[in-house]
């Protein structure tokens, strides 16, 4: 849905670290969910199966320093962006190794060192944050941007609203990415939402906006690189409303009684991690060879880090009065 | 001996935003009217900021309560300090999954990685008639919260000093102002520090009975000291100052002082922070006691408008005198 035909497009070396990084995503989704099957973490655990190009493209516009805001259906944003697997296992298994030592959880991960700023349960809240990580950003003088991922149910809430007015009138170096998969919950997006398009309500707040195909690397790279440029040269925020589809439903453990059965085999039917690594091949920018072992030095990396998770000790009692404030709380 | 100034609250807090902000140029303000060129927020406390410090750092926002709030939580993660101003306390209502969701809880769910080092100052208080949305003391609903600091000076001078604590402190603070507080005068050393959070002041001393109270009922408290010694009752007034982390230590000391105690706050008393603190006094000293601990508070109904249901509304030093004839008899 790129406008113009000689938008930027992804080389090899782009397309492969975009891949690679939507392994990471798939392999840690598929390993999460299998060890949520044999009982060896119990979690609340909302899947991004299905949305790995809109966070493996915009992450490969990152750098270290650029941060993001996400949310309980946040864990493949922050893989893409780089959040070491080993404290990821632990936080997810509630052991004290984690990035949160065991507090705060799947959907409260948190990581500052890669940029993983906050992680909320709350529909909507990654966006006013944000803003405020762009305020900084700006009064620090530096060019990092800030990525507030949100859900379409999100764009109905006040928040969406009060951050969008409040980033255009300020200039903040944000991208609003609204991963449009569809659903909000078990609900329908035209049940909940008035517009064709989220990205239309961006003209209410004066910045651009768009509608991209959020399964799509091209679509995605060409879009990113426009929204990233603009914040890092301090014009401002933009709206990028990713087209994409939720795989495996709201919650794990989620029957889909609410889908069309049809629609949703048809989406999964063109899954982007199979078309992206044919594209690889049939490009000539890998061999199968190569990817199987890009996917299997993931592996093993996954593999030791649940590891590293189901090894590392459960926190102990006294963590309920650390982190209340700086100082302990009194026993 | 220190120089004294003679200021009113407004005086005093805006006294501390000045130094804070000559010190340390992380310090942030923003709110809605905040600038200059709107007034310098609500009571005119942040008037003259914007055009010292600029308006990079003193920034007037959109009536957006929700957005205030997350952009000061942000700035904070980012390593700045921002003063954020929420109007009237009522409105904090509409950011309350900012304040409470994420300012109080991000340090304890990151397991201490993330910290939010803003300060939310708020107005409210009864008696000017703004009736049932305007003057609400919600203090109980920020102190039953985990992770945030609720401070209501009732002097300047306290109110400079807390201030200058509460900016600098590495947690959310919210800081409740009142109309009674902000516009009375009083003496502030030219030299007031910081004064540290959670710790009670004892306004005045007296042997009979302990008056636990804060913000703008201990104005409410003092006007009753005169009855109070005119029947023979020798009050001890502390005025707590922060509600949460609330000071155990000086509050039972007066209690097992005097065995007999009230708490009288503008909150409503139902379910109200005095319930708390009453709580703990006969839960520590309960064979100490020689009457159980008296609470005074609002009725469980919205602020009046009338001037008559108003002045009902609120515990009035007569209130006061009655109930500690009452604790006496």
């Amino acid at each position: 849905m790129a406008e113009q035909s000689n938008a930027p497009k992804p080389d090899a070396q782009a397309l492969l670290d975009i891949f690679r990084r939507m392994v990471r995503i798939e392999r840690n989704d598929d390993a999460i969910r299998t060890a949520m099957r044999r009982g060896r973490i119990t979690a609340p655990y909302y899947s991004g199966r299905g949305q790995e190009v809109i966070p493996a493209t915009i992450s490969h516009f990152l750098n270290d320093d650029d941060q993001i805001c996400t949310i309980y259906r946040g864990i493949h944003d922050m893989v893409a962006k780089g959040i070491p697997l080993r404290p990821l296992w632990a936080e997810i298994s509630g052991k004290v190794d984690g990035t949160c030592k065991g507090k705060g959880g799947p959907m409260h991960l948190t990581h500052p060192e890669t940029g993983v700023m906050v992680t909320t349960g709350i529909v909507g809240s990654s966006m006013p944050i944000a803003n405020g990580l762009g305020w900084a950003a700006k009064l620090d003088g530096s060019k990092r941007v800030v990525v507030a991922y949100f859900g379409d149910g999100a764009s109905n809430i006040g928040a969406f609203h009060e951050a969008l007015n409040l980033a255009s009138l300020w200039k903040l170096p944000v991208l609003f990415v609204c991963q449009n998969n569809g659903f909000g919950e078990h609900t329908r997006y035209e049940i909940a939402t008035s517009v064709d398009k989220i990205s239309t309500r961006a003209v209410s707040y004066n910045m651009p906006g768009f509608t991209v195909n959020g399964n799509d690397p091209d679509d995605m790279y060409a879009h990113v690189h426009a929204a990233v440029a603009r914040a890092r040269a301090g014009e401002g925020p933009t709206l990028l409303e990713c087209k994409t589809f939720r795989f495996l439903g709201h919650l794990i453990g989620d029957d889909d009684f609410y889908m069309d059965k049809a629609e949703k085999e048809a989406a999964m039917a063109k899954d982007p991690l199979p078309r992206l690594r044919a594209r690889l091949i049939a490009e000539g920018h890998a061999s199968e060879a190569d990817l199987d072992k890009l996917i299997a030095d993931i592996e093993a990396e996954i593999a030791d880090a649940q590891e590293y998770g189901a090894n590392s000790p459960t926190p102990s009692r006294d963590e309920l009065r650390r982190d209340v404030f700086a100082e302990e709380m009194p026993a | 001996m220190s120089v004294m100034l003679q200021m009113n609250g407004i005086q005093a807090i805006n006294a501390a935003m000045v130094e804070a902000m000559e010190a340390d140029p992380k310090v942030l303000v923003l709110g809605e009217d905040i600038a200059d060129p709107q007034g310098g927020g609500v009571t005119g406390t942040m008037k003259g900021l914007s055009t010292r410090f600029g308006e990079h750092r003193v920034r007037t926002t959109p009536i957006s309560e929700q957005a205030i709030i997350g952009a000061a939580i942000g700035a904070a993660l980012g390593g700045y300090k921002p003063v954020a101003e929420i109007m009237l306390m009522n409105f904090t209502t509409v950011a309350m999954d900012m304040i409470f969701n994420h300012a109080a809880k991000l340090r304890f769910m990151s397991g201490g990685q993330s910290q939010v080092p803003i300060t939310i100052r708020t107005l409210t208080g009864a008696g000017w008639q703004t009736a049932g949305q305007h003057c609400d003391h919600l203090e109980g609903w920020f102190a039953h919260a985990a992770g945030i600091k609720v401070i209501a000076a009732s002097s300047p001078a306290d109110m400079k000093g807390l201030m200058l604590s509460c900016i600098q402190d590495p947690d959310p603070c919210l800081f409740i102002e009142t109309g009674m507080t902000l516009f009375s005068p009083g003496e502030v050393p030219a030299d007031q520090g910081p004064i540290p959070l959670g710790k009670a002041k004892v306004a005045v001393s007296g042997s009979d009975i302990t008056i636990v109270t804060w913000a703008a009922q201990t104005i409410r408290c003092m006007m009753a000291l005169q009855a109070l010694g005119e029947a023979g009752i020798s009050a001890e007034i502390v005025d707590l100052r922060t509600i949460s982390p609330w000071d155990k230590e000086t509050v039972l000391a007066s209690a097992a002082k005097t065995g007999r105690v009230m708490i009288a706050h503008e909150a409503v008393r139902d379910f109200g922070p005095g319930a708390e603190i009453a709580a703990t006094i006969h839960e520590e000293l309960f064979g100490q006691l020689k009457k159980p601990v008296k609470r005074l508070g609002a009725p469980k109904c919205a602020v009046p408008f009338a001037k008559v249901l108003e002045d009902a509304y609120l515990v009035q030093p007569d209130d006061i005198v009655a109930a500690a004839k009452a604790l006496m008899g």
